[in-house]
């Protein structure tokens, strides 16, 4: 997958648990993209958090390290 | 074939009633019948048949014909027994010799102005003409002609003086059936079936007395020009040969019927299957049905043609690349060829380098049997099916808000309804025997409420009118959803009762804070959605106040970035205003294909196994572990698009797919297309070389809903059986082809050890397996007819409504709904939104209604266009133009009409030399993935014809397609 469609995609889920209220928004994108998210495509995500997440919104980038 | 009796099917004459009982005696027995029954229909219940002719019990009674008049003690003359409703101790006498010989005469004078060519007419054997001049026991007519001149008749074209001007010519614009006025008696059976079971109102009695005729719009119109949606209907309602089917009249009268279900969309309707030997002579909607109560539309009814089409594949090919052409082949060779090349790719790149798509058109049992073979012989969970571009937000949003991803209500729910709101459908044509049902409970007072960006035909059509259309921008579902929530709490017009004993309250606080802030207000969020604000208020005040209110909606609501959140703020609709748990309420997803529910309930997504159980738990995968001796992979695996991307990285290599046209159905037909390139084996199991079949190195012919056994489960979770009524022309039904597959691969692996001998053993399987299905068996089915599932032993009988007492997780779940703009913004190369929807007459990727006459009515897709739009492009109607968008561009021919808002263009996507999903883009909704069909930014200007890419397509389609002839 392009990096750009899957930052799009990680941070579309980002936006929705952000909007949530509560306390728990990191755990719960963690929780979705372990759910939905094929290991290929947490790997890839991963591995762009690890170059330094370009793109990626702060959110995910917390998530990731619970993914 | 295993005995299924059908159940009585007896015309009774007219509808029945819900009322008190009433008790009076008919010859002589005592019968009890709900108070409103009448005297034809209570005698019809003690088993006496009264002659009849102008009654039918699918429309009201109108008592012209007065053949089936009665005495009744006490009362003057002789009343006709269909319009006299019963009442308590009344006395009635069906066969004096008064009403006898009134009906001889009645009868006398039809067949006076009747041809009686009876022995060569088409509905011989199925005429109730003849049945009742039997009946009544006529033997002579005795009406002559006076001398020299004929008897004023309808049926001669010709008589001595001439030209009979009385005379008409049949009318057979319609593919399907006929009429013949000179065999009509203008019973008005077909206009009152018209009007009343269908709702269109097409149809009308021209003139009076003996000049009276039917006619079909106005003088100039034949069938075909008319309103007409070729329901069927009428012909369903002529006692005579006048509307005929002309399967009939050219194969004759069936001999025998199966009960089956339609194949077509998720409402599912029950149809008699009327046979001659193997030969299919008609489709008849079948009155027990529960979801069609007897109708049907024009696709069910009359499309199955395509299951003889010449174009169907009944040899299985191969080919080692896709340039070259096919080979037909053995069904062995092309297994072993299909099975070593999967293992192959599995054993150079890995466990999850291949996968299924499962069929939404397929039963239940041959979806199960195809994620099985991903779990159980791929062992890896890469399994998806079209309802990920479809309601794969459903799934998700009620699963959050409710506890399952299902319709709430049964279809008989929409007769106790008070407002309706449609969001993001059309149901006249995508789900049209719901609409039908839909307009005869508006027609009756209920209240409709419909948002849509485009003036979809229930907005106002023949004696409907919506309250309110809120013609909302596309892609502003969830701003336009939340100011219908926050007008609603800040009017205080919410259920708190409900609320308080079914939600969970903290929940609710939290979310009435957040819709009650002003920034979701109508007027906040109008400049954004364009619905005006004050016509939002007074919808979202008569949705809370005005009794019963459901929600249907469909994929408009759905297909965007944001579908999950919209389908969530649905959900917190209904529970903020209590609609939930009793009939004429709910939350009803209109299902698009027959089985998509059926597909999903069977665990054809990649993160849950049947029943909507996430792979990630043990107890589940136990259950699967132990029924198969195989263990289960405990990670999700991809999804249809993240097939795809996969393929392009070069990490998915191989794809069996069943009943399903990716490339044409999919978004962004690019990317669809550079993904099945380049994958190594890609297995197509269809009935015709479709366009997916393009890039296959494998086809696998596969077997129509007439060839084989199964069920199929409707909108409503009715899980309804599909009966096989003739072999299947390719050898094989789906599931046969499937377990073999599999079996060829466990081979190479050792074991072969599929051994399914009929599809009741795969059901068996399932309902061991899955506690929502704990309860079905093919027997009780056909005991039952259907059954909607929860079905177990807290339910035996099925579910019609779900959540009654509590939420399946509980307590209902609010869920915050904050509006985000789609990042498909609009701009100055790409100025008009384009939104996506199809027609009544077409199905889906259109492989199997472009097969049959049902493309007099759509023979190619256009461009809706607004005149405004249109007018600054200078483009008229019927012009070529082109269509743009980042993805892609294509051409096709514009359709001005004030249907759609200035800035909004739509199209249909049922015809691949259009390729409307060139022009869609790789958006998705956030959750799910499921496509952003319904918003694309694209630009509309004058072309010449086909664009260069379209031309590239065909070609390269016409090389795909070549087939080598068959080696002796
Ligand atoms: S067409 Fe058939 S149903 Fe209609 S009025 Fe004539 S006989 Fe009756
Ligand atoms: S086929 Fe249906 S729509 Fe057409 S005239 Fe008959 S009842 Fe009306
Ligand atoms: S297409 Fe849908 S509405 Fe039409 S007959 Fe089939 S199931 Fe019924
Ligand atoms: S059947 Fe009663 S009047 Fe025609």
């Amino acid at each position: 997958m392009s990096p750009e469609k899957m930052v799009h995609m990680a941070n579309q889920i980002a936006t929705f648990f952000k909007s949530q209220p509560g306390e728990d928004q990191a755990e719960r994108v963690a929780g979705h993209l372990r759910d939905f998210w094929e290991p290929r495509m947490r790997d890839q995500l991963k591995a762009h958090v690890a170059a330094g997440g370009d793109g990626l919104d702060d959110l995910v980038i917390k998530a990731a390290q619970q993914v | 074939m295993k005995d299924f009796i059908i159940p009585d099917d007896r015309d009774m004459g007219t509808p029945a009633r819900e009322g008190a009982p009433v008790t009076l005696t008919i010859d002589g027995f005592d019968v009890t019948v709900p108070e409103g029954t009448s005297v034809m229909r209570a005698a019809a219940e003690a088993g006496i048949s009264v002659p009849k002719l102008c009654a039918t019990d699918s429309v009201e009674a109108f008592g012209s014909c007065r053949l089936c008049v009665v005495e009744i003690e006490g009362r003057r003359g002789t009343p006709s027994s269909c319009t006299t409703p019963v009442a308590p101790g009344m006395v009635v006498h069906t066969g004096s010799s008064k009403v006898r010989k009134i009906r001889r005469g009645v009868m006398e004078l039809y067949i006076s102005d009747h041809p009686l060519d009876c022995l060569t007419c088409s509905a011989n054997g199925d005429c109730e003409l003849q049945d009742m001049a039997g009946a009544v026991g006529l033997r002579d007519v005795r009406y002559t002609a006076p001398e020299g001149a004929p008897l004023d008749n309808h049926f001669e074209a010709r008589d001595t003086s001439g030209e009979n001007h009385r005379y008409l010519p049949k009318d057979d614009s319609n593919p399907y059936f006929t009429y013949d006025p000179s065999k009509c008696i203008v019973c008005s059976r077909c206009v009152r079936a018209c009007e009343e079971v269908q709702g269109t109102f097409a149809l009308t009695i021209e003139g009076r007395g003996f000049d009276s005729r039917v006619s079909a719009g106005n003088i100039f119109d034949d069938f075909l020009s008319s309103d007409c949606v070729s329901c069927g209907a009428c012909v369903q309602a002529c006692p005579t040969a006048t509307l005929q089917e002309k399967s009939v009249i050219e194969l004759g009268t069936p001999e025998r019927s199966v009960v089956t279900t339609c194949a077509y969309c998720g409402v599912g309707c029950s149809f008699k299957a009327e046979m001659q030997g193997d030969t299919l002579v008609r489709m008849v909607p079948w009155k027990q049905g529960k979801a069609n109560r007897g109708h049907s539309c024009v696709k069910g009814r009359f499309a199955y043609g395509y299951a003889h089409h010449q174009d169907r594949i009944l040899n299985p090919m191969i080919r080692d690349r896709i340039t070259d052409p096919w080979r037909e082949v053995s069904w062995d060779e092309a297994l072993s060829f299909a099975a070593t090349r999967l293992r192959a790719l599995q054993e150079k790149h890995g466990q999850k380098s291949i996968g299924v798509i499962t069929s939404s058109r397929c039963t239940n049992e041959e979806t199960y049997l195809v994620q099985k073979l991903t779990r159980a012989v791929f062992m890896n969970n890469n399994t998806d099916t079209c309802a990920r571009v479809c309601h794969s937000p459903t799934g998700y949003g009620l699963g959050q808000t409710f506890g399952t991803s299902a319709g709430t209500q049964d279809f008989d729910s929409v007769e106790k309804t008070d407002v309706v709101i449609v969001i993001g459908a059309n149901p006249t044509d995508g789900h049209p025997v719901f609409a039908s049902r839909l307009k005869k409970r508006l027609r009756a007072g209920a209240k409709l409420i419909v948002i849509d960006p485009r003036r979809i035909d229930l907005v106002k059509s023949a004696h409907v009118e919506a309250a309110h259309h809120l013609p909302l921008r596309p892609g502003t579902n969830v701003a336009v959803v939340t100011a219908l929530a926050h007008v609603i709490v800040t009017e205080k017009l919410y259920d708190e009762e409900f609320i308080r004993t079914r939600c969970d309250w903290d929940e609710f606080q939290a979310y009435a804070e957040f819709v009650a802030d002003p920034r979701h207000s109508p007027e906040a969020t109008e400049e954004l959605t364009r619905v005006p604000a004050a016509d939002l208020r007074e919808a979202a005040r008569l949705f809370a106040t005005g009794g019963n209110g459901a929600i249907y909606y469909g994929l408009g609501v759905t297909e965007h970035s944001q579908g999950s959140t919209t389908v969530m703020g649905i959900a917190n609709l209904a529970m903020l205003t209590g609609n939930i748990g009793r009939p004429g309420v709910g939350v009803n997803p209109l299902r698009g294909q027959n089985n998509v529910q059926g597909s999903c309930d069977m665990g054809s997504f990649p993160h849950e196994l049947p029943g909507y159980r996430h792979v990630k738990l043990p107890e589940v995968r136990k259950i699967f572990e132990d029924a198969w001796g195989v263990t289960i992979d405990p990670e999700p695996g991809l999804r249809i698009p993240n097939m795809l991307d996969a393929a392009v990285d070069g990490t998915f290599k191989g794809l069996y797919c069943q009943g399903e046209d990716i490339l044409q159905s999919d978004p962004d037909t690019k990317h669809v297309a550079a993904g099945l390139a380049a994958m190594e084996c890609v297995i197509v199991h269809d009935l015709f070389l479709n366009e997916t079949a393009n890039y296959a190195h494998v086809f696998l012919p596969g077997s129509t809903f007439l060839e084989k056994d199964g069920t199929f489960t409707n909108a409503e979770r009715r899980i309804n059986r599909v009966r096989k009524v003739m072999a299947p022309l390719n050898g094989y039904a789906d599931w046969e082809i499937t377990q073999m597959l599999a079996n060829a691969m466990l081979k190479e692996s050792g074991g072969a050890n599929w051994t399914y001998t009929h599809p009741s053993q795969i059901m068996d399987e399932i309902a061991a397996t899955t506690p929502s299905f704990a309860g079905v068996t093919y027997g009780m089915l056909d005991e039952k007819g259907s059954v909607q599932w929860p079905c177990n032993e807290d339910h035996p009988d099925g579910t019609p409504l779900m959540h009654v007492d509590e939420f399946m997780r509980g307590k209902g779940r609010f869920i915050v709904t904050e509006y985000v703009a789609t990042d498909e913004k609009t701009g100055p190369r790409f100025p008009l939104l384009l939104t996506t929807g199809r027609v009544l007459s077409q199905y889906n990727v259109g492989a199997q209604t472009r097969r049959t006459a049902n493309s007099v009515w759509h023979g190619e897709d256009v461009l809706e266009i607004h005149p405004h739009d249109a007018e600054n492009r200078g483009l008229n109607e019927g012009d070529w133009v082109k269509l743009a968008s980042r993805s892609g561009e294509t051409a096709l021919r514009a359709h001005v009409t004030e249907r759609v808002a200035p800035g909004v263009v739509y199209t249909t996507f049922h015809h691949p030399d259009t390729q409307a999903n060139v022009v869609t883009t790789d958006f998705s909704d956030w959750a799910t993935n499921c496509p952003e069909y319904k918003v694309t930014a694209v630009q509309v200007s004058a072309s010449n014809g086909p664009s260069e890419w379209q031309e590239d397509y065909a070609a390269q389609a016409e090389m795909a397609r070549r087939i080598l002839p068959a080696a002796e």
